[in-house]
């Protein structure tokens, strides 16, 4: 009999503590696909990261849902010359301590991104590392002097996000960084930042708690300058399972959750509790070709690269039926893509023609080009990186098999992909590329000129692509300091790789939101969530 | 006992060293770290200035040496991804995955243990047969499956819990709990009885069979012959005799939960270690994966300790120095 009894006390207990009450009305808890790795806003480039830091920490500038550079704790800001930029700063911001934000905290925040021994390299610091002076002429005024002219400054540093010099010890800060520009204690640590610390922005938000795989806590900064944000308390979850986040919502843990699957759609709309939206983002999903003389996985009854031939990089293009990729397997949560980032982004070409599709057209011209029995490739993709990647890779080497090129997949996880790719392993591979600049040069500098480390061109051109003529327009556009002209040039260099298709544009993926039906949200093109941008229905 | 242990202990030092070698190698045989967390636009120049600040421009049994050497200091790496020490990661997991495990256990034996005893000691009878068929739902059931079961009947039909996640903690002589808060136990609840019903049903068919034979044994039928109660005899004669089996399975889940109720924190996004060595896989994190596995490699090996020195408390029999090492 005892054991009856002691059980039925533990259920007893248990059914009580189910009853524990539901969120207030000033609360809001978001569920995130994939979870920030630290606090520290200049720890690692990251979405998710980024995406943090944009609540509790400001940038000079910031960008809006579309990628566009707006003001922030810089009001205005003017190019004096090709290397020389202007910032005037906002004199009413004051940081979630109470300390007033001036230029010193700004030298002392880039500062610390040259200085930052625990980040994960290459975050942030590129804008700063070109940076040949930086002079406060007053308390709210800075004045850059950059080695080489950068027309994309201002958005690099809408990315870089400003800390109060009061967390290290210091004296007279200036930009110096060969004498640690003033700074006489340790600079702060990945791990100061994440338990708290030194967690102190001038953004909407202050960090209240962080639990690495459990969640993050936000709390309205009561000081922020400007509008403030509707939810008093913002509490992010993280849940990479697509399944359990979907769950979630349904039973009202979450109130948002990001990137449900969208097979999964037609069950929130079924329901008048729930809605999703559907945003174009900046991430193109392409085909890479190997141009080698000798590619390791690409077979031609000659011998040769079929992928030398433009006609065959033309004709395999014409293979795809992207309509049907983005019907079918992304459920129209994805775009066909006629570039490398969507029409209407800075740089892009604004009525280019959809890539068409016609089976036909490509046997003639895998003929013309001296393949008319085709020949064979291993395409490699991912299996666990980007939206329904295996069965997009899958569809696309049926299309390719259909035209007579003997097509076999190789998927396989992210970790091993990336690593074999870089090796220059692959002779057709499927990748994917967000721009984080929202410009078309972001891809078009990363893969497509010949490589070159010194100017930072190529770094992915691992299929060894080499067109003098691209190379000549790409290197004066990311030179041209005015926007209209930098514009026409990246159009240029952008309809050259669509004539020569050493890229092959399959789509670009949409970000998924879903959430109660009382709120709103509008998603962004750089896929970030922000709790400060959604709002509740009047 | 004292030279039993030593040489426990010994023989455990040589299995952690082992572990860690094929964890280190397997882990740097599957790809480079590197390309996975730096920015395919980070110059040459900088992940060169990356791959050396990590060690990994050094031959691999060199790494594995540098590894070594800072072990002996008692340290285990620092995380590729998150820049802070590996052990720091992982044991403030552990808090969350002892109390799921902990607590699913608990439920395994006080709900499988009697159930089996009651089937055993009348194998014939209806309610016998209904457990024992039963049991066989809770280990034949995939996990994921009966977890997503779980959520959308308790947390989306009827509300009752909350779908995933851990609740609110409080500090717990510097631990942070969350089975002391009301809305800890209502997250804790639904994961616990997802981990507990393969375990439940295992320790049920267990006890029914050990009771089942134990009641025909020669000392049971002397001691009712002798006219001791019945409730005397199923606790004193019958439970500690069949207690030796269910101990070893206890001991060996409790083990394998910790280090690997992957699916279930998973399902229920539940902040454990089990979920953290997927991730860090997935990031080929190789401090935080070789870490880990040391670390469960070692509960393991105490666990399989104490289970031994606890077969000698119940069964008098048994002998530690020549037995069961």
């Amino acid at each position: 009999m005892t054991p009856f009894m002691r059980r039925s006390g533990l259920f007893g207990a248990l059914a009580f503590t189910l009853l524990a009450g539901t969120a207030s009305a000033e609360e809001l808890t978001i569920a995130l696909s994939s979870e920030p790795t630290a606090v520290d806003p200049h720890y690692h480039d990251l979405s998710s990261n980024n995406a943090l830091t944009m609540h509790v920490f400001d940038a000079l500038l910031t960008t809006d849902a579309q990628q566009k550079v707006q003001p922030n704790l810089a009001t205005a800001w003017t190019n004096e010359g090709p290397t020389t930029w202007r910032f005037e700063l906002r004199d009413d911001v004051v940081f979630s301590d109470g300390t007033p934000f001036t230029a010193e905290d700004v030298i002392f925040s880039y500062c610390r991104v040259l200085n930052n021994e625990t980040a994960v390299s290459g975050s942030f610091d590129e804008a700063i590392k070109n940076m040949a002076s930086i002079e406060a002429p007053d308390d709210h005024t800075l004045v850059f002097e950059t080695n080489e002219p950068d027309p994309l400054l201002p958005i690099r540093l809408a990315q870089i996000a400003i800390i109060s010099d009061e967390i290290a010890e210091h004296g007279e800060i200036s930009f110096d960084p060969q004498s640690d520009c003033g700074v006489t204690g340790a600079w702060p640590t990945v791990n100061d930042f994440n338990d708290g610390t030194v967690a102190i922005g001038t953004g909407p938000y202050a960090i209240e708690s962080y639990v690495k795989g459990s969640g993050i806590d936000l709390v309205r900064n009561e000081r922020y300058f400007g509008e403030a944000p509707e939810w008093e308390r913002v509490s992010f979850k993280p849940v990479p399972n697509a399944g359990p986040r979907l769950a979630g919502l349904l039973s009202g843990d979450y109130d948002v959750i990001e990137n449900p699957a969208a097979r999964d759609l037609s069950r929130i709309e079924s329901s008048d509790d729930y809605e999703y939206v559907i945003t174009p983002s900046s991430r193109v999903i392409y085909l890479q070709l190997d141009m080698r003389d000798d590619s390791p996985f690409v077979e031609a009854p000659d011998g040769s690269n079929p992928f030398q031939d433009v006609r065959v990089r033309r004709a395999m293009s014409m293979a795809i039926d992207r309509e049907a990729i983005v019907e079918r397997i992304m459920d129209d949560a994805a775009a066909p893509a006629n570039q490398f980032l969507p029409a209407g982004m800075f740089g892009t070409i604004a009525d280019a023609p959809a890539l068409e599709y016609d089976p036909d057209r490509a046997r003639e011209l895998l003929a013309e080009a001296g393949y008319p029995d085709g020949f064979s490739v291993t395409f490699h993709a991912t299996n666990d990186r980007y939206i329904n990647d295996a069965q997009v890779a899958q569809a696309v080497a049926q299309f390719l098999t259909r035209i007579g090129i003997d097509t076999e997949l190789d998927a396989m996880t992210r970790s091993i992909f990336f690593s074999r790719r870089s090796g220059r392993e692959f002779s057709l591979s499927m990748g994917g590329w967000g721009s984080d600049t929202g410009e078309a040069s972001s891809f078009l500098r990363q893969w497509v000129p010949t490589t070159d480390d010194v100017a930072g061109l190529g770094g992915s051109n691992y299929g060894g692509w080499s067109d003098p003529e691209f190379d000549v327009v790409l290197r004066e556009a990311i030179a041209t300091m005015d926007d209209a002209e930098r514009e026409a040039l990246l159009q240029q260099a952008g309809a050259r790789v669509l004539e020569q298709m050493p890229y092959i544009p399959l789509h670009y993926e949409s970000t998924i939101w879903a959430f109660r039906s009382d709120l709103d949200y509008q998603g962004r093109a750089d896929q970030y969530t922000l709790a400060t941008a959604i709002t509740s229905d009047e | 006992m004292t030279l039993f242990i030593l040489r426990r202990v010994i023989q455990s030092v040589f299995v952690l060293l082992a572990v860690s070698l094929v964890v280190f190698f397997a882990v740097y045989a599957i790809g480079d770290p590197v390309e996975l967390l730096v920015s395919p636009d980070t110059s040459a120049a900088e992940r060169e200035v990356m791959i050396r600040r990590l060690g990994l421009d050094l031959p691999i049994w060199r790494q594995y040496l540098v590894f070594l050497g800072n072990l002996a200091q008692g340290d285990l790496g620092t995380s590729f991804v998150h820049g802070v020490p590996a052990v720091e990661l992982i044991l403030q997991r552990l808090p969350a995955t002892l109390e799921l495990v902990v607590l699913s256990l608990v439920i395994a034996v006080s709900i499988g243990l009697p159930l089996g005893m009651i089937a055993g000691l009348a194998p014939e009878t209806r309610t016998a047969r209904t457990i024992m068929t039963g049991s066989i739902f809770g280990y034949s059931l995939p996990a994921f499956w009966q977890g997503m079961m779980l959520i959308f009947v308790f947390a989306v039909f009827l509300n009752w819990a909350p779908a995933a996640g851990r609740g609110d903690t409080v500090s717990l002589l510097g631990v942070e709990v969350s089975f002391l808060t009301a809305d800890g136990w209502s997250h804790l609840i639904l994961p616990a009885i997802n981990l507990a019903l393969p375990n439940l049903a295992l320790v049920l068919r267990l006890a029914a069979s050990g009771t089942a034979e134990a009641r025909l044994q020669d000392y049971v039928k002397y001691a009712r012959a002798k006219g001791v109660r019945r409730g005397r005899i199923v606790r004193r004669h019958i439970l500690r005799n069949i207690l030796v089996p269910v101990v070893t399975v206890i001991g060996v889940e409790f083990g394998s939960l910790i280090a690997y109720s992957t699916i279930t924190e998973t399902v229920f996004a539940w902040p454990g270690m089990g979920k953290l060595l997927i991730d860090s896989v997935y990031q080929l994190d190789r401090p935080v994966v070789v870490a880990y596995v040391m670390i469960a490699t070692f509960i393991f090996v105490t666990v399989n300790l104490l289970v031994d020195l606890a077969y000698a408390m119940l069964d008098p029999r048994v002998e530690l120095e020549k037995g069961a090492s």
